[in-house]
């Protein structure tokens, strides 16, 4: 896809309709020829980040591959609500094993994909947070290191919502959830140190690692056109909001998404064998209190006298998220 | 042609002479010559167009194979004990989706206490995952079972653990007549799945399934498994017209007629017991064998066909479930005919203890004198219990028991 200098018209929402986009560079949603590899009448609740994300990055990865793709699924709220049978809403080859093993399992298919002589088969493999940086960790750090040929997304909606929103490795700090409840000296989730998986598949040097978000679809679709011209391990983190476990108005998933990466919270970049060779700089930055009041998870930061300390502990995550990606926006 | 193979190579040749197209492992003794050797197979290019997977975890080992198998290719793995517990919720997951991988197990204690030696605690363990789970007696066997595994578990769409004892197969040296090429050829037809991932056909695998369903989907399994009883009987017939060998099938009887008391046993064992009976009979005792091929599905017709005229059973077995007893003798007294044989369970063999030819004899002595108790220990050392006993008895803070009995068999309680 070409790069466009495009002016915005919208003031906010730095959304751009297609039509004041060439054809060959409006989105995969836009064309008919869509698959619709996630189909309409699934189960996900108003406003889930999960199932736009999967929508958009799975049709931009059916059109990278002219649609021969195979789909692994862990368990979770993804394989939950778009397989309540005898209905589906996968319109594309799907299977779900297990919660830890999605990584492995599309290693195997992929193994059995060439050894059949069919090259021409793409994998991707798909979960949430839960089943990306805690229980399926360990598959997934294999599948790296052998540099199987999958790209594996993570649908990152910071925690176990499937389960009733139970804390995750990829949880915030400070953020409540119903294992990290908002009580107590430091309410929510511990300031621990994180555990950053993008950079940890990095640190694998594997072929192609990005992140991205559902405010941004445009660079999701990219993202996965660019992953899918690559062989090997690929792998792409997605921030998506969760009404849910955010305790957001379904509404509020592309703008919260969107204040995710304009505060610098959640930094979005790609990068190739190891290298980071991209980043969206931030447009027009805010502090992290924009992007955390709406969420009622971290509604204790603020109430009464609120939790200043800890929301400039927060906030000093973001600075050093935009100091390391050099996300600062440029100059007008 | 006959030659001299450690179980591990047998095995290792027989597998690919049945042309895997994915294999993956993770090392874990007794296994790794059987995988080992795979993957130099793999790497000469001899397996061709094989996939040989070095994963990180037998967890992964069994998701590999999930994957592969889905995906329509002809999948094997091989583990043993811990590794068998580590991958248990995706050796579940394998014969939930129907998916007919086929798995060496070398059968090996678990722990704690860590022991890497053999017994049947492994394949006990994942007695109730949809598994067709046979047992080999010799080497032969169980290269031969291999054969036989591929061919059941495609046709049943149902995953085939082929058991062969650790150390005392896997490493032992044996005379061993690998199969032909062209006989697996002719007796293994290419694989064709029954559900595949596809992209020009695509199908949805492994959605939930509620309370409006399991019960049916899961009965659907059993009924597989029933279908195994009949189909594993054929499948080695077939096998032996082809090559002469009487490999494979539900049971083994041995010297079953006009037997008075019958021991029942599973595996390498059976040899050894076999060696007593030839004694016992010689001294003009009414004895008799019966080696349970097929564990799971468990031939209750069989077995309790061949115990019809046994006044007495004897169950010999290397597992037994804590707080309960044996394993295997639970299943066989639910074979017993009608006419209500006496039933003893003899744990034995446990952690790789060695169980003798002496030993066998012994508990065919104890059981016509009426001795033999409903639940016993080979060759237990009551002595070094006791002394643990009463350590614990006369402390809070005794200790760890184990490495206490250790320390008490090394000063010279040991049980010979």
């Amino acid at each position: 896809m070409t790069e466009t200098r495009v002016h915005f018209y919208q003031v906010g929402s730095f959304a751009v309709g297609n039509r004041l986009l060439s054809d060959a560079d409006r989105t995969v949603q836009a064309s008919q020829e869509r698959t619709n590899s996630l189909d309409a009448g699934h189960r996900a609740c108003q406003g889930c980040g999960e199932a736009l994300g999967a929508r958009y990055a799975l049709d931009a990865a059916m059109r990278a591959t002219e649609g021969r793709l195979v789909a692994v699924n862990a368990t979770g709220c993804l394989e939950v609500f778009s397989t309540p049978f005898p209905e589906t809403s996968w319109r594309i080859a799907w299977l779900h094993s297990l919660f830890g093993n999605a990584p492995a399992v599309a290693t195997g298919v992929a193994a059995a994909m060439r050894a059949k002589g069919r090259d021409d088969v793409r994998v991707v493999g798909q979960a949430g947070d839960g089943g990306t940086v805690d229980i399926g960790f360990g598959a997934l750090s294999g599948m790296f290191e052998r540099n199987d040929d999958v790209l594996f997304i993570c649908y990152d909606n910071e925690g176990y919502m499937n389960t009733g929103v139970q804390r995750s490795a990829a949880t915030p700090p400070t953020a409540r959830t119903a294992t990290s409840e908002a009580r107590g000296p430091d309410p929510g989730n511990v300031f621990g140190q994180g555990k950053d998986l993008p950079r940890i598949a990095m640190a694998h040097d594997i072929p192609y690692v990005a992140t991205a978000t559902v405010a941004d679809l445009h660079d999701l679709e990219r993202k996965v056109e660019r992953a899918m011209t690559f062989h090997g391990a690929r792998y792409l983190h997605v921030l998506v909001p969760c009404p849910l476990g955010w305790g957001a108005a379904s509404a509020d998933t592309v703008r919260l998404a969107r204040l995710a990466a304009e505060s610098g919270f959640f930094p979005v970049f790609e990068a190739e064998h190891g290298v980071v060779t991209g980043v969206r700089r931030i447009r027009r930055r805010v502090g992290v209190e924009e992007y955390l009041r709406p969420q009622r998870r971290f509604a204790h930061l603020f109430a009464g006298e609120g939790r200043p300390d800890l929301v400039a502990r927060l906030q000093a995550l973001a600075d050093a998220n935009v100091e390391r990606y050099g996300l600062a926006p440029e100059e007008e | 042609m006959l030659q001299q193979l450690e179980g591990s190579r047998a095995v290792a040749e027989t597998v690919a002479r049945c042309r895997p197209e994915v294999v993956c492992a993770y090392p874990i003794s007794p296994q790794t010559h059987i995988i080992e050797a795979i993957g130099a197979m793999v790497k000469d290019g001899r397996l061709a167009p094989c996939e040989f997977i070095n994963v990180e975890s037998e967890y992964a080992a069994m998701s590999v194979s999930i994957g592969a198998s889905a995906a329509g290719a002809r999948t094997y793995t091989a583990t043993a004990s811990q590794g068998l517990l580590f991958m248990i919720e995706a050796v579940y997951n394998a014969a939930g989706l129907g998916l007919p991988v086929v798995m060496t197990l070398a059968n090996r204690a678990i722990g704690a206490p860590i022991n890497i030696w053999n017994d049947h605690s492994d394949a006990m363990a994942v007695r109730d995952a949809g598994w067709i789970q046979l047992f080999a007696e010799t080497n032969q066997e169980a290269a031969d079972l291999h054969v036989q595994a591929f061919r059941l578990a495609e046709a049943l769409s149902v995953p085939v653990m082929v058991c062969m004892d650790g150390f005392i197969l896997t490493h032992a040296v044996e005379a061993v007549d690998l199969i032909d090429q062209a006989v697996v050829d002719s007796f293994l037809p290419p694989y064709e799945p029954r559900q595949v991932l596809d992209p020009d056909d695509p199908v949805s695998i492994g959605a939930m399934v509620g309370p409006e369903a399991f019960e049916e989907v899961r009965y659907l399994a059993h009924l597989r498994q029933l279908d195994a009883l009949e189909l594993i009987p054929s499948v080695a017939e077939e096998f032996a017209a082809l090559t002469g060998r009487a490999s494979g099938g539900l049971v083994h009887p041995y010297r079953l007629e006009d037997a008075e008391t019958v021991i029942v046993a599973m595996g390498s064992v059976l040899g050894t017991i076999k060696d007593a009976v030839d004694a016992r009979r010689e001294a003009g005792e009414r004895v008799g064998v019966l080696g349970v091929a097929a564990f799971r599905p468990f031939p209750v017709a069989a077995v309790s066909d061949a115990l019809s005229g046994a006044r007495r059973v004897i169950v010999v077995e290397k597992a037994f479930s804590l707080g309960m007893g044996g394993v295997l003798a639970t299943d066989v007294a639910t074979a017993s005919p009608a006419s209500g044989p006496d039933l003893a369970t003899v744990v034995a063999g446990l952690g790789g203890r060695p169980i003798t030819r002496r030993d066998v004899e012994g508990i065919l002595e104890r059981s016509a004198r009426g001795t033999l108790p409903r639940l016993s220990f080979l060759n237990l050392d009551e002595d070094v219990v006791a002394r643990e006993r009463a350590r614990m008895a006369a402390s809070r803070r005794s200790g760890p028991f184990a490495e206490n009995v250790l320390r008490d068999v090394a000063a010279g309680g040991a049980h010979r």
